[in-house]
């Protein structure tokens, strides 16, 4: 079994604490999740604010520790391997606002040529390498030139893939990368990305809320709820037959534009009233069966 | 001229910053008849927004001039009246449910005190008054309707200790304040997720035909478009370049634009092929 990743039992516990700084609970962000993903495969991570998607995401890059569990990349423990050049060369990630996670004081070419600088190029070849790149993502070689804020938002997510490629890395970790583009745009950008994973092997963890995207772009989803996956499979059969409730709620919410898409959307009343507050997220997320108890309402 | 509530004829808006002149609408015509949902919909820059801010009266000028056209609101033309009728009608014949609930309550003051001021204000121009209490009472009246669960709890909380989704129905209830005929949402909902999305367009969609409102939804979401109204104006590059009755836009689009935008859609039952090889998924 050729897993480029692999997701075993993760749990990350966060502190609540009180007005006056006393600990007053735990909040399971992320519980025992487990899943993986075969080399070369797309694996869509679907779930709302809170679900702990993007704890997961900030995990496998390292910029969390998990309270337990393990995160296998290519057969091995990344414990005690985030953070070091090695691991940075083989896991990267794309964000989703490209607005912000560019350096508005740099040039495209010399955000670009941080990764290369980082993790050895020589700098006699960076030019060469930066022009490769913004070829790779369609962008003119000029581009190198240009501050992000002469660019528009599909070109600025482009300079962020190339960054992201710069290190040639294995597994692309893929953050809501086009829900700040016009419809059009995002549908660019996600050709590139399909091209990009077939002509560089790449395997990719997509994490989106949007689920019409998900179903056309992973071959994998799992649907994170308050921290737990409660339900995985191939996208095709998940999206045709939910078993879960919140999966069967999330499908019933996204608006959609044709009579098939609707007849595949579960009939279930949206919950009515209120959203749940924080506490009583804290005490659903620590209960039995959540979805029940949020719909019932 | 026309029995629509709301008729834009012919508005050309133009922009001006740093010497350079830029034609951001060219003509735009759209109706909105009583009772009626219709929608506007258009990508970034399409000037959707420019168009709902010149029929609210929420353009600068300068940057911004009307270089022609008519808005006419129950057949007076908005853009001849004097700016006291116009104030008359704005937030009260015709109110704005706004995008970004975060930012567009403001977080030092509590709901009631931020409603009743709206309610203070929109009676004085009316000449009507109310007692305070008699203010607070249409308050949680109105976050009745919005279906909050406790009105008066919500009245006294301040917006952080809300969730989005309240906040956003809050948005709504300052809308339905002064019972206007015509509500102009500027895409609702889509700072929410996606459950709580569908929820505030449900809601906004009830509202309006409880209430006999007409309502126009600006938006860049064709699932939207679907969903909340009967009636579409497409806008691209400052031109409505196509409208129809929407399900008829879904079904047998006519212009090349609205074709690309209904293609470049991805759908939930699969099929949309995105890269050179069209094998997504």
């Amino acid at each position: 079994m050729s897993n480029m990743l692999e997701v075993v039992g993760l749990t990350k516990l966060f502190p609540v604490r009180s007005a006056f700084g006393r600990k007053a609970g735990e909040v399971r962000a992320v519980d025992n999740v487990s899943f993986s993903i075969e080399n070369g495969k797309v694996y869509g991570l679907a779930g709302e604010s809170g679900s702990g998607k993007s704890t997961i995401a900030r995990m496998i890059m390292g910029l969390a520790q998990p309270t337990s569990g393990d995160i296998l990349l290519d057969g091995h423990s990344i414990t005690g391997e985030t953070g070091t050049r090695a691991y940075g060369r083989k896991v990267q990630m794309v964000f989703q606002n490209p607005g912000s996670s560019l350096n508005p004081r740099r040039t495209v070419g010399q955000s670009i040529a941080v990764p290369l600088a980082a993790h050895g190029t020589p700098s006699s070849e960076h030019k060469r390498r930066i022009a490769e790149l913004l070829e790779m993502v369609q962008l003119p070689a000029d581009f190198a030139l240009r501050y992000p804020h002469e660019l528009s938002g599909g070109q600025k997510q482009r300079v962020a893939i190339a960054r992201a490629l710069a290190v040639a890395p294995q597994l692309l970790i893929l953050d809501e990368p086009t829900s700040a583009l016009d419809v059009s745009v995002q549908a660019r950008v996600m050709d590139l990305l399909v091209d990009l994973g077939q002509q560089l092997g790449l395997t990719y963890l997509f994490i989106s809320h949007d689920l019409s995207l998900m179903r056309n772009f992973a071959d994998t989803v799992g649907v994170l709820y308050l921290g737990k996956i409660v339900e995985t499979g191939p996208t095709a059969s998940v999206f045709e037959a939910p078993q879960h409730d919140y999966t069967r709620l999330l499908l019933a919410s996204v608006p959609v534009i044709s009579a098939e898409e609707e007849a595949l959307r579960p009939k279930i009343p949206l919950i009515d009233g209120e959203i749940p507050t924080a506490e009583q997220l804290i005490a659903l997320r620590n209960g039995a069966n959540p979805v029940s108890q949020r719909t019932s309402e | 001229m026309s029995e629509a509530l709301l008729s834009v004829r012919n508005l050309s808006v133009q922009f001006t910053t740093y010497g350079q002149t830029n034609q951001v609408l060219k003509g735009v015509s759209l109706d909105v008849p009583a009772r009626s949902q219709i929608a506007l919909v258009g990508e970034s820059g399409s000037g959707k927004t420019v168009t709902m801010r010149a029929i609210m009266g929420l353009l600068r000028t300068p940057p911004a001039k009307i270089i022609g056209g008519q808005i006419f609101y129950d057949g007076r033309d908005l853009l001849t009246m004097p700016d006291r009728d116009r104030l008359k009608l704005r937030g009260t014949a015709m109110s704005m449910v706004f995008q970004d609930p975060m930012s567009s309550l403001n977080p030092v003051f509590t709901i009631a005190d931020q409603m009743g001021t709206i309610l203070k204000y929109a009676d004085r121009r009316l000449g009507r008054s109310r007692s305070a209490k008699e203010r607070m009472d249409r308050v949680h009246e109105v976050l009745g309707q919005v279906r909050m669960r406790d009105p008066e709890r919500v009245a006294r909380s301040y917006p952080i200790m809300l969730s989005g989704g309240m906040r956003q129905r809050v948005l709504i209830a300052m809308a339905l304040l002064s019972e206007p005929r015509l509500l102009i949402a500027d895409e609702p909902g889509t700072a929410l997720d996606v459950t709580t999305q569908a929820q505030i367009l449900k809601l906004l969609k009830d509202l309006v035909e409880e209430r006999g409102l007409a309502l126009l939804m600006i938006t860049h979401n064709l699932g939207v478009v679907r969903e909340t109204s009967n009636y579409v104006y497409v806008m691209n590059k400052g031109v409505v370049v196509e409208h129809r009755p929407t399900a008829e836009l879904f079904e047998a689009p006519r212009d090349d634009y609205t074709k690309a935008l209904i293609a470049a859609v991805p759908r939930l039952t699969g099929g949309t092929s995105f890269g050179k090889s069209g094998a997504a998924a």
